[in-house]
């Protein structure tokens, strides 16, 4: 469904400060695909999911959805089939606004009319989808007034409620206690088996990107060197990861130093 | 004269309304207002001047208003600068714009011409004339703040507040952020120029140094109402604007009246305002202090007694 090819990106071009975040990537995203994206910091994770989302336009390459070219489409546009959810639970949701003006923001994508449509009917829906994160009774409270687990799951809700075909999960439990990490996850899963969602999600836990998905992408130096799925994934261990991983860098540096920590 | 107070006041209040969404709903610093106030009171002027019915004038203004505000917006939106300074460009511009609408004069007076504090004693001939006029602009300012309650209740207006509050939450919406800020800065201004309007026909003239010093003295009145009391629903944010805006003419009536004593004239006015807003900030920043202070002591006190509580039970 989405497909990236001989995508792109410096920052700063012709300066002092250039850098090749991303280079010539390719990547064909299937229906339906729940694909882990590990790497170290600066391997180009993050402007991977700035550059499918829109935030920032690619300097070459194409990127294409559902067999449209949506290279040069701003990213308000692309939010209609592409949800994404950053590490930062505050950037999900509107803190200075109550949970049901956030929600119904959410309830429905695109421009707005003039239509007050909060009312009665809406709200006992809201509370029905609020009943899994403990939140039902707190509709008219503030959003602010939240802790970070339980406002990364409200952004989780109200990124399906709006049904995306695609979501972009950027380490979105990283800033999460263990057990709320935990809960978020699992409602995660939830929502894309619920709403058969297409997801990549960034980790930084190779266990779980082993065990979790149907597909597995390392990326290091803005460019894919490892795409596992199926049984090749399966099989995979953390050890076996950290030896290919060395392999890759051996290559390159002929030391160990550095590992999974360059720049 | 405390008719005349009132009567300032809530022509003033429009003006507080309209700064209300750049400052709070928005959160955006905008600055456009010194300007727009005087374009608004210009337009509706020359309009009246020129023998246009007042209604009609005061559309104009509130045209020429949302005009201001949407350039500010799409200055930028456009070159992405922030919206302060885009705004300060706007207000620079439009002075020079104001005396051209004005016949390149700086003062344009509204003698012996029907203005709308000269009908309305007619209108309400069972009044004297001064509660007359209050009764007027009270309705004036009651139909705007119905009107703005409920945009800012209705879909689209929740969406502008999700844009202060967060754009990229709005972004990922599927909402243009450009639009919406067009769409807020432009009804801003409108309200702020339609106050223009409003204060020329009032005081009898439109002066293009009319808007000097407009934003902070908004800004007074947005913070004064916000001692009053506290509240996230719109309709409460709007009445204590307006209280707030009445409280502020009505303390440089009393500054004007007695200042005399003390040796403030008008002069001074300028920068007591500017003292009143930092005095304001400065409280409210003290009052949350004393509030979280409060919060402890209470919070602990009430957990101390919770397990007061459970150890009797165990007993």
């Amino acid at each position: 469904m989405l497909e990236l090819s001989h995508v792109t990106k410096v920052f700063y071009p012709g300066t002092v400060n250039e850098k090749l975040a991303i280079e010539d990537l390719s990547l064909n995203v299937q229906d339906g695909d729940v694909i882990c994206v590990i790497g170290s910091n600066g391997s180009g994770k993050s402007t991977l999911f700035n550059l499918i989302s829109g935030t920032y336009p690619v300097t070459s390459g194409t990127i294409k959805l559902n067999g449209h070219d949506i290279t040069r489409m701003p990213e308000y546009k692309r939010a209609f089939t592409i949800g994404r959810i950053f590490q930062d639970p505050t950037k999900g949701t509107a803190a200075s606004m109550s949970i049901e003006d956030n929600m119904i923001t959410a309830s429905s994508k695109g421009s707005k009319g003039l239509r007050i449509s909060l009312n009665n009917e809406k709200r006992a829906q809201f509370r029905k989808l609020l009943e899994p994160i403990g939140l039902q009774d707190r509709l008219k409270d503030n959003v602010g007034l939240l802790s970070g687990g339980q406002r990364q799951a409200l952004t989780l809700l109200m990124t399906v409620m709006s049904k995306p075909q695609m979501v972009l999960l950027d380490e979105h439990t990283a800033a999460l206690d263990p057990r709320n990490a935990q809960t978020v996850m699992d409602l995660t899963t939830d929502y894309i088996g619920q709403y058969h969602l297409t997801a990549m999600m960034v980790t930084h836990n190779m266990q779980f990107a082993i065990d979790y998905g149907n597909r597995l992408i390392m990326m290091d130096e803005g460019q894919i060197v490892l795409d596992l799925s199926g049984v090749a994934k399966q099989q995979m261990t953390v050890e076996g990861l950290v030896k290919l991983f060395k392999n890759i860098k051996n290559k390159e540096y002929n030391n160990d130093e550095g590992l999974l920590t360059t720049d | 004269m405390i008719e005349g107070i009132f009567v300032d006041g809530l022509i003033f209040s429009i003006m507080v309304l309209g700064i209300l969404i750049s400052f709070r709903i928005m959160d955006m610093a905008d600055l456009t207002c010194d300007g727009s106030v005087a374009t608004g009171a210009a337009a509706a002027a020359i309009c009246i001047t020129h023998g246009l019915p007042i209604f009609i004038s005061l559309l104009v203004a509130f045209g020429c208003g949302v005009l201001c505000g949407m350039i500010t917006a799409g200055i930028h939106n456009k070159l992405h600068i922030p919206g302060l300074l885009a705004s300060i460009l706007t207000m620079t511009m439009l002075y020079s714009i104001n005396l051209r609408i004005l016949g390149n004069k700086a003062n344009l007076p509204l003698l012996r011409v029907e203005t709308l504090y000269t009908q309305m004693p007619k209108m309400f001939s069972f009044l004297p004339s001064e509660y007359a006029s209050l009764l007027g602009t009270l309705l004036v300012v009651g139909l705007i703040k119905g009107l703005f309650d409920l945009f800012f209740r209705c879909d689209l207006g929740i969406s502008i507040g999700a844009m202060g509050s967060n754009e990229q939450m709005v972004i990922s919406q599927g909402m243009n952020p450009e639009n919406l800020k067009l769409l807020g800065l432009g009804i801003s201004n409108g309200l702020i120029a339609l106050s223009g309007g409003l204060l020329a026909q009032y005081q009898g003239f439109a002066d293009a140094n009319l808007g000097q010093g407009m934003v902070v003295q908004g800004l007074a009145g947005i913070m004064l109402g916000e001692f009053l009391f506290s509240s996230n629903k719109i309709h409460l944010i709007t009445l204590r604007a307006i209280f707030g805006a009445i409280m502020y003419k009505a303390l440089m009536f009393f500054g004007r009246k007695y200042g005399y004593l003390i040796h403030i004239t008008p002069n001074d006015f300028k920068l007591l305002t500017g003292i009143l807003v930092i005095i304001s900030l400065f409280v409210a920043e003290t009052r949350n202090k004393a509030s979280n202070k409060g919060a402890r002591k209470k919070a602990l006190a009430r957990t101390k007694e919770r397990r007061n509580q459970l150890n009797m039970e165990a007993k």
